[in-house]
């Protein structure tokens, strides 16, 4: 016992697993960053983005006179000057080979789809005096009916988004388990079941809302261009800029340098990037685009929005039989980057953590005039998990049992993994039971049970009530054959590259593009453990296509257990090209060196030892080295996973709800979530931490709320509520570890898991507190209003009036903010 | 965004004020805090002409007494009105009004005569003003005018206000006796403005509720007071079961929109809940 | 164009700016302060928060002629000007030390107001730094490794060992 002891403590800790400050941060506390909008370059040239104020209309005339001959106004373009070169803004994700997409142009030419669509760009030498001039084009619309209910949008004779097309239907997305041999016939499984329930569920739309605002720059260099944009995926934008505009991939370097938070809102290839790159090269100039927050939320794209039909069989005892789920998903006008895509992704999770026999899933994209809809944290994942864990409640108060007993009692078993699901997918590790008990003790569960119990028999004003979400999640995106099977457009692998530097020092070169997860820090621990160098020796570089040529960029938790791994291997191919330049310089076979800690020695023979930052120094000089191999160490990786990992988790909420106002409250909220292994906790809990807060929004804040007429009237945060510290509870959150199988670091990513578990257990606890008073869903956000309807008139709570507050309205001083105006016609009662 | 361009004055007096407002052409907006009006130009929701800057003004900053009145100054910001002692001994009222309000970046900078000027149906202050029965000076080229806060509130951001005047103080009746009070407000997330909000204070003489004043926020175009209420509190018992039946007619005489966060109808039962929380409050209960 | 004189971060600066230019932007193209920065229209978000005269205030909800003849500090002009790691700002360093921030964002601006709420309240509850930072918004963090942060930020600058409870239950 003490053998061991003493050589854990004389060998240098690992570094993964360490909670090691991050690196990243140094620049982040001292304002000394990067953001797109601090970019100045000489001559450059400010953009504002006229934008459609109607939801549906037809462009019958513009007139951009008066804002060409505004003072400092270089030029005013339309989407006629543009419609020639400007292409479609791509779809990478046709999820069924008869998917209709109309197309989707960076700015309108005839006609407007959706309120805040470019119609006319003003290209000013400065900031204001483009803004100035947009209010001085003159557009004339000839008003079209708007689509925006998703259920009347596929009914009979309803009116068209894209009149050139015969329905709003974009697509039917069909996934029979049945069919595709991994389940059991669906139709016959609820035919034979002893009880099926049956429930209709809003996903509401969201907006990402990231913290800053998008921006880009584009810089010409004779034919060449550089893009700095604050985008998630600057390689994937340098690939597809090229197919959409025709500038050689070779000519275009793109570049994403601090991004301020994107959480799926910034996978995208944006129409105003589009536009500043042609603009940038009709005029020979650097030009400039930032938006304001209004646009963000009105012109970037949004998340969610679907109505799901779930029915559940199962027979009395509660062995589930079936599943069946049916989807309106709303694309929006248009499709973006991966707007079919994301309830296609979601196709596979519908299941959960539950052993079904049976499963069938169809989806309908749905077209609206709305802004479109793309990824958004968890992207088809959320939504999977908010319907499996309401309908389990539903389906446990069906049958009179404990929620929690009818979740053990399908779940898979620790002794399962690996298991193959219904939807075909093979869940590589975990322990359900394991976390759950955990979370329950967290929480301190049978004590607020007593509590709920005590204030029932009182008839106490405020109730309390507990939910439960035990998930899982599809992670590590993606095996490339399996998104070639989904015909996703793109493979799922990443790219990374180690350079040893003549003095020693390590730089990797990563294709996951960071936006404030901490990437230079973990890739530094992984690097530190691989090579044996100090995690302060490793600079970790990203986010230019110049510097790092090749990746596929951060997103789906894909990060450190793709993109982490390609570090991995790309380190282990340096150690063993070190090892032939150690074996020639100790003059010993390559099969007697051992690699520890950074040093090769000879197995024997104390004090043959050789650095590799020695080595690197050798190799650079390169005066002796071994003839048969080149004069480097370096080395580059590329890693497909085969499989995706499977993080998992049990989220408990505790819920206070005010009887009288219909208020809720989160009283205690406690998570214990399996991320397999992790490297960085500190990282991995304020990942978790963000995910809850975002998914506790959606439960109980936001909602992009479209009028009658389409106007988005959540267009500022007045109105958009993303909550603050003083809105939000503490979290008790802890782990389980069971390494991923999938990666040799054992990670199976952790940047959705909290936003994908936490929606349903928010809303089941709100409803367990209520349920005894004939209540039996409520939409979300649960607002007051909703929530007091739901208690005192029954039903989900009903549509929530679509005005904007009345914050605001022009005049004299007072407090914070509020929008809608007659003038921009948001509604609000005046 | 940027606001419109526009010509700035800064005057150093409330006679260069009124000047420079008689001088600002058609459209002048004055800038008290900025704190709702500067948002408003950004969105280019309002473009004045002329801004008329109010915050070199010193005259119209502080809180002082005037024998059974205290005297705010307009430009008297939300942070300095809530560590004020005078208001915290006569007027505590106020000061917890006003510490829901916004942020504390937006206390900093945000005035209590700015507040009451701007005249916001969901502002926290007008209804306290109300509640209060504060009366406010105001300055013109023809010398000053004391108005009743009964009568400053005219409509949905409109006050008594004429074109070229300005509301240089407000005077509120300092309470003798044994009053409690409570500002009762209830919103979705911290930093929004009130759904409705409830001010109430109550005076209490032998267990009895001898006088009670209820100021209602965002249940109408206007600030309203619950007159039902207040009339059935008068000389009832300090009791629960009382002060319930007395907030079931606060809803009586609004006229609350609807908006995402509540349709009228649920404002209306809202303010029962508030009114009989911060009347209990107010009372001691 | 209205003259006027600022100091900022310790630096005199006299210019003429339009009176609709807002403190935000005289900071970020006039001077090249860019370590503070706009995330929305409307007061909400704080991203932009700086200090004038010694209080914290939303340099968007300010015009730039508004503060003539006044002090600004921004996130800028907190630590020791030399700006090496040592000199850091207690509230910069817990920030740091708790994993406070994630893109960063936000993260200027919640350091003013974070640093605007000590001076007021030296040993805040938890309950009083969530609504002492109600202003300020933030995406990344759940918001609770920003308490941490304060509560340590608290500690430090009072003397006395932290207030926060350790670092993470997982850590």
């Amino acid at each position: 016992m003490t053998v061991t002891e003493d050589a854990a403590t004389l060998a240098p800790a690992k570094e993964v697993g360490q909670p090691r400050r991050r690196k990243e941060d140094a620049r982040l506390i001292t304002g000394r960053t990067t953001w797109t909008d601090n970019m100045v370059l000489p001559g450059m040239l400010h953009l504002a983005v006229v934008r459609s104020p109607v939801a549906h209309a037809r462009i019958t005339g513009i007139d951009v006179s008066a804002a060409q001959q505004a003072p400092n106004v270089v030029a005013v373009f339309t989407g006629r000057d543009l419609a020639e070169e400007q292409g479609s803004i791509p779809c990478a994700w046709p999820v069924t080979p008869d998917m209709v997409n109309p197309g989707h142009p960076s700015i309108a030419v005839d006609q407007v789809n959706h309120v805040g669509e470019a119609v006319a760009i003003v290209v000013g030498r400065s900031k204001a005096a483009a803004t100035d001039a947009v209010e001085l084009v003159d557009v004339d619309y000839e008003i079209l009916p708007p689509v925006l209910d998703m259920e009347a949008a596929v009914a009979e004779g309803a009116d068209l988004v894209h009149d050139q097309l015969e329905s709003n239907t974009s697509y039917h997305f069909v996934f029979d388990a049945g069919e595709a041999g991994t389940g059991a016939d669906t139709e016959q499984a609820f035919a034979d079941a002893e009880v099926v329930v049956s429930r209709r569920l809003v996903q509401q739309r969201l907006i990402p809302a990231f913290m800053e605002p998008r921006s880009v720059v584009v810089q010409p260099q004779g034919d060449n261009f550089t893009m700095w944009s604050a985008t998630q995926i600057p390689h994937v934008l340098r690939v597809m800029l090229a197919m959409v505009t025709g500038v050689p991939e070779h000519k275009l370097r793109i570049i994403a340098p601090d991004v301020g938070g994107g959480f799926g809102g910034k996978l995208q290839v944006n129409p105003e990037e589009v536009l500043a790159l042609l603009l940038a090269r009709r005029l020979g100039k650097p030009v400039k685009w930032t938006e304001t927050r209004s646009e963000s939320l009105m012109a970037a794209h949004h998340g969610r929005g679907q109505v799901q039909f779930i029915d559940i069989a199962s027979d009395r005892e509660g062995n589930v039989k079936g599943l069946r789920v049916r989807l309106l998903a709303d694309m929006g006008a248009y499709l973006r980057l991966i707007t079919p895509g994301v309830p296609a992704l979601g196709a596979f999770m519908f299941p959960g953590i539950y052993k079904f026999p049976a499963y069938r899933f169809e989806c309908d994209g749905v077209f609206t005039n709305k802004v479109p809809t793309d990824a958004y944290r968890g992207a088809g994942r959320p939504e999977a998990t908010f319907a499996i864990e309401r309908i389990m409640d539903e389906l446990a108060v069906e049958l009179g049992m404990d929620p929690l007993e009818l979740r053990r009692k399908n779940w898979i078993q620790a002794e399962e993994f690996p298991f193959t699901t219904v939807a075909g997918l093979e869940y590589d590790s975990g322990d359900y039971e394991q976390a759950t008990q955990k979370a329950l003790e967290l929480l301190g569960y049978d004590e607020l049970r007593a509590e709920q119990q005590r204030r029932r028999e009182s008839g106490d004003p405020v109730q309390l009530g507990i939910g439960f979400s035990t998930f899982t999640e599809m992670c590590g995106l993606a095996p490339s054959r399996v998104l070639g099977s989904l015909s996703y457009g793109a493979g799922g692998w990443e790219s990374a590259s180690i350079r040893m530097l003549p003095t020693g020092k390590v730089e990797v070169v990563t294709g996951s593009t960071p936006h404030g997860q901490g990437h230079e820090t973990a890739w530094s621990q992984l690097v530190a453990d691989q090579l044996g160098v100090p995690f302060e020796d490793v600079e970790v570089l990203h986010g230019d296509t110049a510097v790092s040529p090749r990746g596929m960029d951060t997103y789906g938790s894909r990060s450190l257990v793709v993109g982490g791994t390609a570090v991995v291997k790309a380190a282990e191919k340096v150690v063993a090209k070190a090892r032939k330049v150690a074996a020639h310089l100790l003059e010993a076979s390559e099969d007697d060196l051992e690699f520890a800690d950074g040093k090769f020695s000879v197995r024997g023979t104390p004090g043959a030892t050789v650095g590799i930052q020695e080595i690197a120094l050798a190799v650079f000089a390169a005066h002796n080295y071994p003839e048969d191999v080149e004069p480097s160490i370096d080395a580059e990786a590329t890693f497909d996973p085969v499989n995706f990992s499977f993080p998992h988790g049990t989220h408990l909420c505790a819920m206070e709800v005010d009887t009288d106002t219909g208020m809720v409250k989160i009283r205690k909220y406690a998570c214990v979530d399996d991320v397999g292994t992790v490297v960085n906790p500190l990282i991995v809990e304020g990942q978790v931490h963000g995910g809850l807060a975002q998914g506790i929004a959606q439960a109980l804040y936001e909602e992009a709320v479209y009028d009658a007429d389409g106007n988005l009237t959540t267009g500022s945060f007045v109105d958009y509520l993303v909550p603050s510290a003083a809105d939000l509870p503490h979290f008790d959150t802890a782990n389980t570890v069971h390494a991923a199988p999938g990666n040799p670091i054992g990670a199976k990513g952790v940047g959705e898991a909290g936003c994908i578990a936490s929606t349903p257990a928010v809303v089941n606890a709100a409803l367990d507190a209520v349920r005894h008073l004939g209540v039996s869903d409520i939409l979300m956000p649960l607002t007051p209003e909703r929530v007091w309807r739901a208690i005192h008139q029954g039903g989900d709570g009903g549509d929530r009036a679509t005005a904007g507050t009345n914050a605001y309205g022009g005049a004299q001083t007072e407090s914070t903010a509020g929008v809608s105006t007659p003038a921009s016609s948001l509604g609000g009662d005046r | 965004m940027i606001p419109a361009p526009f010509a700035y004055a800064r005057p150093t007096t409330v006679d260069e004020a009124l000047q420079a407002i008689a001088e600002g052409g058609e459209d002048v907006k004055i800038l008290a805090g900025g704190q709702s009006l500067i948002p408003v130009m950004r969105l280019r929701l309002a473009a004045p002409e002329t801004v008329v800057d109010l915050s070199k003004v010193s005259e119209l900053r502080g809180v002082r007494e005037d024998g059974d009145s205290l005297v705010i100054g307009a430009m008297t910001t939300h942070a300095d009105v809530v560590r004020d002692p005078l208001i915290q001994q006569y007027a505590p009222l106020i000061a917890e009004a006003t510490e829901t309000v916004a942020d504390r970046q937006v206390r900093h900078r945000g005035t209590f005569g700015g507040a009451l000027a701007h005249a916001d149906p969901a502002g926290d202050l007008p209804a306290v003003a109300l509640a209060l029965d504060a009366e406010f000076v105001i300055a013109g080229q023809n010398g000053r005018r004391t108005v009743p806060a009964a009568d400053f509130f005219v409509d949905y951001l409109t006050t008594a206000l004429e074109e070229g005047e300005l509301l240089v103080e407000i005077r509120v009746p300092k309470l003798t006796g044994q009053w409690g009070m409570r500002y009762e407000k209830f919103n979705r997330v911290a930093q929004a403005w009130s759904i409705v909000a409830v001010a109430a204070a109550v005076r209490r003489e032998d267990g009895h509720i001898a006088e009670a004043r209820i100021g209602l926020t965002n249940m109408g175009p206007t600030p309203l007071r619950a007159r039902a209420t207040e009339a059935a509190l008068a000389g009832a018992a300090a009791t629960p079961e009382a002060i319930a039946e007395a907030a079931r007619s606060a809803a009586e005489g609004t006229s609350p929109s609807s908006d995402l966060n509540a349709q009228a109808d649920y404002r209306e039962h809202l303010v029962q809940v508030l009114t009989r929380r911060a009347v209990s409050a107010a009372a001691g209960l | 164009m209205t003259s006027i004189n600022v100091r900022v971060d310790g630096m005199s600066y006299s210019d003429d700016v339009e009176p609709r230019t807002l403190l935000v932007h005289y900071l970020r193209e006039t001077l090249g302060k860019v370590g503070t920065v706009v995330g929305c229209d409307t007061s909400n978000c704080g991203a932009c928060t700086v200090h004038l005269d010694g209080e914290s205030v939303k340099s968007c909800t300010v015009f730039a002629v508004q503060a003539d003849g006044c002090e600004v500090t921004t996130i800028e002009g907190v630590s020791s000007s030399d700006g090496t790691d040592g000199a850091l700002h207690p509230v910069q360093k817990a920030f740091h030390e708790m994993h406070g921030l994630q893109c960063g964002f936000c993260t200027p601006g919640m350091i003013m107001a974070s640093i605007d709420l000590l001076k007021e309240n030296p040993s805040p509850s938890e309950t009083e730094i969530r609504e002492g930072i109600e202003g300020n918004l933030c995406r990344c963090t759940g918001y609770q490794n920003i308490v941490r942060a304060v509560q340590q930020a608290a500690g430090e600058m009072s003397g006395s060992p932290a207030g926060a409870d350790t670092l993470g239950a997982q850590a």
